[in-house]
């Protein structure tokens, strides 16, 4: 009797070897924002992500998933300590989220040495677009200065002369005036980078942009800070003499808090709710009906591509994510549906997309809502591709 | 030459903001010797209260007036639960005890307003620009200078023409002799603490507006606060006036000339990248030289 319990044993642990072997779960480690001001935005993140999961039935490939949630409280010691807890203990198979730049500069190290692949589903640093590149980063978002500089290009458009650039001090408000500098042909007055994340009060910067005597004002401040911004900026009498032009200032979450302020302000987006593809109209009116009351922003449908990209490559390589160069290549192609309408990568593993310019307009239901104006720049390749080693 | 005038106007409206906060510090420091790391945590009750009771009622008015009185009820509560605890025990017992009840009100706020933070709305009237002295200037901003003002002088006679105002000052000057003259003391000392809290939860609703009403907002303005008291010189009323005046110019004026000061002896990379840095460290150096001038800080508590 104990002989055959023991082969009975055996016999289970012998089945059980190759189920070891194969994945049982894809394990996704999802690193955010979810706590302070700006958790509203990886909630977003976290719920267009799971609404992702939802559509493909939560599996990938037939393999079920497995996502694990971690706070950054954008911070970048927190993000890069949360991120190698996913890579160390969790021994996850992919890292994504991230939207401060600040964070992923911190944190992609670990990920990309232990070989595990991370797609950044918001931040893209220029650092990380052209000499710190790696085969194990993808973006489904874009690279900082790419936004930015398709509003300089539409600012020439305008005909504006000059401007006074404003944006918080990390590494993405530098790309970002960066990058409106590099298009805009008129002059660039002034610029002013504000203390990163602790300073709301804008006063004296806005007071200074007046005193410059620029024609218009560019200013990047995604989150609360933007809300603060927008609203500052119209106490402070400027609207009306001196136009604001943005990036990442206006969105879904911000427009509530910004209400009126936000009318009449041009912002470049390289997603919009309204843009017409099929894919896209599914997931804003399922997210509107999983979510009521929420609206789906640029982070969440970044987010929702993130998933995509990595179910694209489960299914291509059928589950085999120890075959790295494999998961590399299926996931180079970007062949899924995009809510953008589809895009490629280039050679630094960032998206080449079309920028678009929005408008705040009132929807039928009479509430404030973003719409695509125009197309400003179509495939947009980043401008740090070439310092990127791999080709 | 208006961009100077705004920017001092900026300086004296985050200045007033400042000596909100530190005139209870200081008063409570000075008075009952204690050191309460947990004023921030009132400051930023009075903003999530203001963001509450205007929503509920509609008015920002009424909502900030019954956000203070709440500030003080809190307040006063604390002092006579948590702080009657800790007087005449060493400064680290302070520091441990009411960093405990910074957590606990940081947690609190988390259970029951949630992790996002709220915002809190201006009424249309406080958010279109007013002109004065021939530029247009927020009409919130101003309207901050002339309550915070009011409020300041009416400090000033409460502790300089009042009966109470008398007992503060001798509590700040020696505490032994008021309670040994038979004055009620532990009354005195709910009172100083719940004008305290009250005075910070203002604060906290006044500049909930500009900023966003958030979890932890009272920590960052609190190292401030203090720095004031220390340069004002702990438990005058009259120094924390002058400190907060002093820190929220330097801030300001240090914040929008002191770029482009250095763009003109340094290369612009360098400027971008060392102005930040240096004009928030201004006022930790105007610390510094007060200290090293005169140690007890500019009005010590003696010659009020």
């Amino acid at each position: 009797m104990r002989n055959a319990l023991m082969a009975a044993g055996a016999v289970v642990l012998l089945a059980a070897q190759p189920a070891l072997a194969q994945q049982k779960s894809i394990k996704i480690g999802f690193v955010s924002t979810f706590s302070g001001p700006t958790a509203v935005i990886g909630n977003d993140m976290r719920n267009s992500f799971e609404l992702a999961l939802d559509h493909m039935g939560r599996k990938m490939g037939g393999i079920p998933v497995e996502v694990i949630y971690e706070d950054d409280a954008q911070k970048p010691d927190v993000g890069k300590q949360k991120t190698e807890k996913l890579i160390e203990s969790d021994k996850v198979d992919f890292v994504t989220g991230y939207i401060w730049s600040n964070v992923l500069l911190a944190s992609i190290k670990p990920v990309v040495d232990s070989k595990t692949f991370l797609i950044s589903a918001n931040a893209g640093p220029s650092q990380i677009a052209g000499e710190l590149c790696s085969p194990y980063f993808f973006s489904t978002s874009w690279q900082n200065d790419q936004t930015p500089q398709a509003m300089g290009l539409y600012m020439n458009q305008k005909g504006v002369k000059s401007v006074f650039l404003i944006g918080p001090n990390y590494a993405a408000g530098k790309d970002m005036l960066a990058g409106v500098a590099s298009t805009f042909k008129g002059k660039v007055v002034g610029q002013e980078l504000t203390t990163w994340p602790s300073q709301l009060d804008f006063s004296a910067e806005l007071a200074k942009a007046k005193a410059s005597g620029a024609e218009s004002i560019f200013v990047f401040y995604p989150g609360a800070a933007g809300v603060q911004f927008l609203n500052q900026y119209a106490a402070s009498g400027l609207k009306g003499s001196v136009p604001l032009y943005t990036a990442f200032t206006i969105d879904e979450l911000s427009l509530p808090l910004q209400k009126d302020n936000a009318i009449g302000v041009p912002g470049a987006q390289e997603w919009v709710n309204d843009l017409p593809n099929e894919q896209n109209k599914k997931f804003v009116a399922d997210y509107r009906k999983k979510y009521t009351g929420l609206r789906p922003t640029y982070y969440g449908a970044q987010a929702y591509d993130a998933a995509q990209l990595i179910n694209s490559a489960v299914v291509a390589t059928k589950g085999n994510l120890s075959d790295k160069a494999a998961v590399q290549k299926a996931m180079e192609k970007a062949d899924f549906k995009s809510l953008r309408g589809g895009f490629k990568f280039g050679n630094n593993h960032f998206p080449i997309q079309n920028f678009y310019l929005q408008d705040v307009v009132k929807d039928a239901d009479g509430q404030l809502s973003l719409k695509t104006v125009a197309t400003i720049v179509k495939d947009d390749q980043d401008r740090f591709h070439d310092k990127c080693p791999m080709k | 030459m208006t961009l100077f005038i705004e920017q001092c106007l900026n300086g004296l409206q985050f200045g007033l903001l400042l000596f909100m906060l530190a005139a209870g510090l200081t008063l409570v420091f000075g008075i009952m010797d204690l050191v309460n790391l947990a004023h921030g945590s009132l400051y930023m009750l009075g903003a999530y209260f203001a963001a509450t009771f205007s929503a509920l009622t509609g008015s920002f008015v009424l909502g900030a007036i019954l956000a203070m009185l709440a500030t003080l009820l809190v307040g006063m509560v604390v002092e006579v639960v948590a702080m009657r605890r800790l007087y005449g025990r060493d400064h680290l017992d302070h520091v441990l005890g009411t960093f405990g009840l910074i957590l606990f009100f940081n947690e609190s706020v988390r259970l029951i307003w949630g992790p996002a933070g709220l915002a809190l709305p201006l009424p249309g009237w406080l958010q279109q620009p007013i002109s004065i002295l021939g530029f247009q200037y927020s009409a919130y901003k101003f309207s901050i200078i002339v309550v915070s003002l009011i409020v300041a002088g009416g400090l000033y006679a409460l502790v300089m023409r009042t009966r109470i105002g008398m007992l503060i000052r001798a509590g700040a000057s020696n505490r032994e002799m008021v309670g040994a003259l038979g004055v009620n003391i532990k009354l005195l000392y709910t009172l100083v603490f719940g004008l305290g809290a009250a005075l910070a939860g203002l604060a906290g609703l006044m500049q909930a507006p500009i900023l966003t009403v958030q979890i932890g907002m009272g920590e960052n303005i609190l190292i401030l606060a203090f720095v004031i008291t220390v340069i004002g010189g702990i438990g005058s009323i009259r120094g924390a006036l002058v400190a907060a005046l002093l820190v929220g110019f330097i801030d300001t004026l240090g914040r929008s000339y002191l770029p482009d000061m250095l763009r003109e002896v340094l290369s612009p990379a360098a400027a971008s990248t060392l102005a930040p840095a240096l004009s928030s460290m201004l006022i930790y150096l105007l610390m510094a030289i007060v200290l090293i001038v005169k140690p007890e800080g500019l009005f010590s508590a003696g010659q009020r």
